[in-house]
């Protein structure tokens, strides 16, 4: 049993990390309770039609197929994150002082709020998709208290989650949004880095260097805070070049846009201000 | 600022893209799984090469091939194989493991 709570528990653990991060990034927001429990269903649901399409997928792109899916999953996600950061960029301040003034749930853009249930489908998905997998061969060899240890791997993974939230809550809501903000980026970075390890593997793109550093006597891939770091800042203990890349590509494209995004907000709350805010007591 | 992002996608785009024309020249080496072990147990390959490796799962489940020491992640359907390029590794002994079956599924990358 506890061999199977602890696999299920690390991909568990990698999903539970990245809804935590979401969570807290959309606190405050009327109805996030649903774009978050919606993106977990679809995320299970999505995991089941991966695992099933499996056999069709390994032999998909003349066997590269798992790669350049799981690439792509990942991909997709950074895209996803990238479209909230940038548009919390513009609304990110109106949203905390709407939040220290009223002290309850406030508005988000319907289209931001889409972009991060897509981002929590796709890391269920991903991760599920192994769970399903494993749990499928498990099955097939008669392996005994099958459900007990899903159920103590998915409770483990997801307090573990549950901690990294309860903590990101503790930030001061001064701070938070640009401390959530920057996780995401951080995350989504992480995330592409991964992706060019898959493309790296299926040699669709090279390396750059196979190999920059060996960090793995001070803080191991397979470890569990290597793991940890892994999702949430996109850690490797051996990073190619290419991972590098597409790291740093990631961190430039969400800052530069989120500080255009900043400027154009501040340009149009400045238009707006000026007619009537004139000869009004400053706030 | 407005052009450093598309700049910067742009720069991507071509690297990934130009990248399709690597590989090639690897050699090819087999791994069977069998009783979720992995036959053989040492895998013997050459320093400072790439290699092109076959992973053929002969069992009803699925296996993970997967590796903590160099990059690998990979699953192998059941009654099935899956390719995946490994190195060029450092000469030395690399530990690998089958994700779904770590008890008996483990094996070793001897690099020389």
């Amino acid at each position: 049993m506890w061999a199977i709570a602890l696999l299920v528990f690390r991909e568990v653990l990698e999903a539970a990390l990245i809804v935590s991060v979401v969570a807290a990034a959309t606190r405050g927001v009327r109805q996030r309770g649903l774009f978050i429990g919606g993106g977990i269903a679809l995320g299970v649901v999505g995991a089941a039609l991966v695992a099933w399409s499996a056999d069709w997928l390994a032999a998909a792109v003349s066997g590269a197929g798992q790669e350049v899916f799981n690439a792509g999953v990942l991909l997709a996600a950074v895209l996803m994150i990238g479209w909230h950061v940038v548009w919390m960029s513009s609304h990110g301040r109106e949203l905390s002082r709407q939040m220290q003034a009223m002290g309850s749930a406030v508005k988000a853009g319907a289209s931001s709020m889409v972009m991060l249930l897509a981002v929590v489908a796709l890391a269920v998905l991903r991760e599920g998709s192994e769970i399903v997998l494993f749990l499928f061969g498990m099955r097939a060899g008669g392996a005994d208290h099958l459900w007990a240890g899903l159920s103590v791997g998915v409770v483990a993974g997801a307090a573990l989650g549950y901690a990294l939230y309860a903590g990101l809550l503790r930030i001061p809501l001064r701070h938070f949004f640009s401390a959530t903000n920057a996780m995401l980026v951080l995350l989504a970075a992480g995330l592409a880095s991964t992706a060019a390890r898959y493309l790296i593997q299926a040699n669709i793109v090279p390396a750059l260097g196979y190999r920059l550093w060996d960090s793995s006597w001070l803080l191991a891939n397979g470890s569990l805070p290597g793991q940890a770091a892994h999702v949430l800042v996109g850690y490797d203990a051996q990073p190619a070049g290419m991972q590098m890349l597409f790291f740093a590509a990631t961190l430039l494209l969400l800052w530069s846009g989120a500080r255009w995004a900043r400027g154009h907000a501040g340009a149009a709350v400045a238009k707006r201000a000026l007619p009537d805010g004139l000869g009004q007591p400053a706030q | 600022m407005k052009y450093t992002g598309s700049i910067a996608f742009g720069v991507l785009l071509s690297i990934a893209t130009s990248g399709l024309a690597v590989a090639a020249e690897s050699q090819d080496y087999t791994l069977v799984l069998q009783d979720h072990r992995y036959q053989p147990t040492e895998l013997h390959i050459p320093a400072d090469t790439r290699v092109k490796l076959e992973v053929i799962n002969k069992d009803p489940s699925p296996e993970e091939f997967e590796s903590n020491d160099f990059p690998a992640e990979k699953i192998v359907m059941p009654k099935s194989s899956a390719t995946l390029f490994v190195g060029p590794l450092k000469a030395g002994r690399y530990h690998f493991f089958g994700d779904f079956h770590q008890p008996t599924a483990q094996g070793t990358l001897i690099v020389e």
